[in-house]
């Protein structure tokens, strides 16, 4: 599909308004609908429109196999690490009272770190997929 | 009025689960898939699950179509023809009547003494503004109160992202040369 302009010049224009958008629903998720599976999701969405357009190899550059799975794990880890945070600062499991001197700061903080978490994930695991499943056969109908 | 819209969007979603069932080309069912989950998108929209909805059109909608889509360029674009058979068909009834019969038991909607209002959801009505100081409750919720089940979903999808990675081979292989085209 390399060689269709319009499609290119307008997937250009609209990725970077994808991601920020995909940053907003991220970090506004505390005062609107949103949070980190739908961030994540979005986030993922805007490299997919990239992969559909200028082929899986492109899109395989930006995000290399090796980051993804760092990704796919490191978003649970930092979300199970926030929890263990929560632990050593005198708290339960998850129990972000006590990641700042104010309980109400540190729930906000535990929140932004776990959608955080989650938002990576969500974004490596969907990426990934994505690339698996168009990579198969997708390299010789991309690359003309 | 919201009558008439919930009525619209049912008569849509139905028209549209006909269609899937009848059509035999794969590419035009996977595209009625993703009005389908548009459509459920906007029936959340009416109950205001707003949350839901994003949800819903983020992956339902946009990535489910896509990966269908994707599978679809490994397999092929039209369906066997098979000899229609009543069991199935017997099935999708019986289960179907067994759901209706079911709902009758069900609170009615917005119903506030139905049980999952009388649970925990006042508690968290109650003090999520004082406890957690978030104005969107689903995300206290979410992220906060149900923080540990949060972390579960996520192993899932943990869980799932690496399952297809082993099985479809996350890293291109080398095929022979320099290993692309």
């Amino acid at each position: 599909m390399s060689h269709h302009l319009i499609l290119r010049v307008a997937a250009k224009l609209l990725i970077p308004f994808i991601l920020i958008f995909a940053l907003y629903v991220q970090f506004h998720g505390d005062y609107g609908p949103g949070g980190g599976f739908q961030a994540g999701v979005i986030f993922a969405a805007a490299f997919v429109l990239h992969a559909l357009v200028f082929g899986v190899e492109a899109a395989r550059r930006i995000a290399p196999a090796r980051l993804l799975e760092a990704g796919i794990a490191g978003g649970v880890l930092l979300f199970a690490g926030t929890g263990l945070a929560c632990m050593l600062m005198g708290g339960h499991f998850l129990d972000y009272d006590f990641l700042a001197a104010d309980a109400v700061e540190g729930q906000h903080h535990g929140i932004l770190l776990v959608e955080l978490g989650v938002g990576i994930t969500v974004a490596a695991v969907m990426i990934a997929v994505f690339l698996a499943f168009a990579g198969r056969k997708g390299d010789s109908c991309t690359s003309g | 009025m919201t009558g008439l819209i919930d009525l619209s969007l049912l008569l849509f979603l139905a028209g549209i689960a006909v269609a899937v069932a009848r059509l035999h080309n794969l590419l035009a069912v996977v595209v009625f898939l993703g009005f389908y989950t548009l459509v459920s998108a906007a029936l959340f929209t009416v109950l205001d699950a707003v949350d839901v909805a994003f949800t819903e059109a983020a992956v339902g909608a946009g990535v489910s179509t896509v990966l269908m889509l994707a599978t679809l360029l490994l397999t092929t674009r039209q369906e066997k023809h098979g000899q229609p058979t009543v069991v199935p068909f017997l099935v999708v009834v019986i289960t179907g009547a067994a759901l209706v019969f079911a709902t009758l038991d069900m609170p009615s909607y917005g119903d506030p003494a139905a049980p999952v209002h009388r649970h925990v959801a006042p508690r968290y009505i109650e003090r999520s503004g004082e406890e957690i100081g978030v104005p969107n409750i689903v995300t206290s919720v979410l992220a906060s109160y149900r923080g540990y089940d949060t972390l579960g979903e996520l192993t899932v999808i943990f869980t799932a992202g690496v399952g297809v990675l082993l099985l479809l081979g996350g890293r291109p292989r080398p095929r022979g040369g320099e290993g692309g085209p």
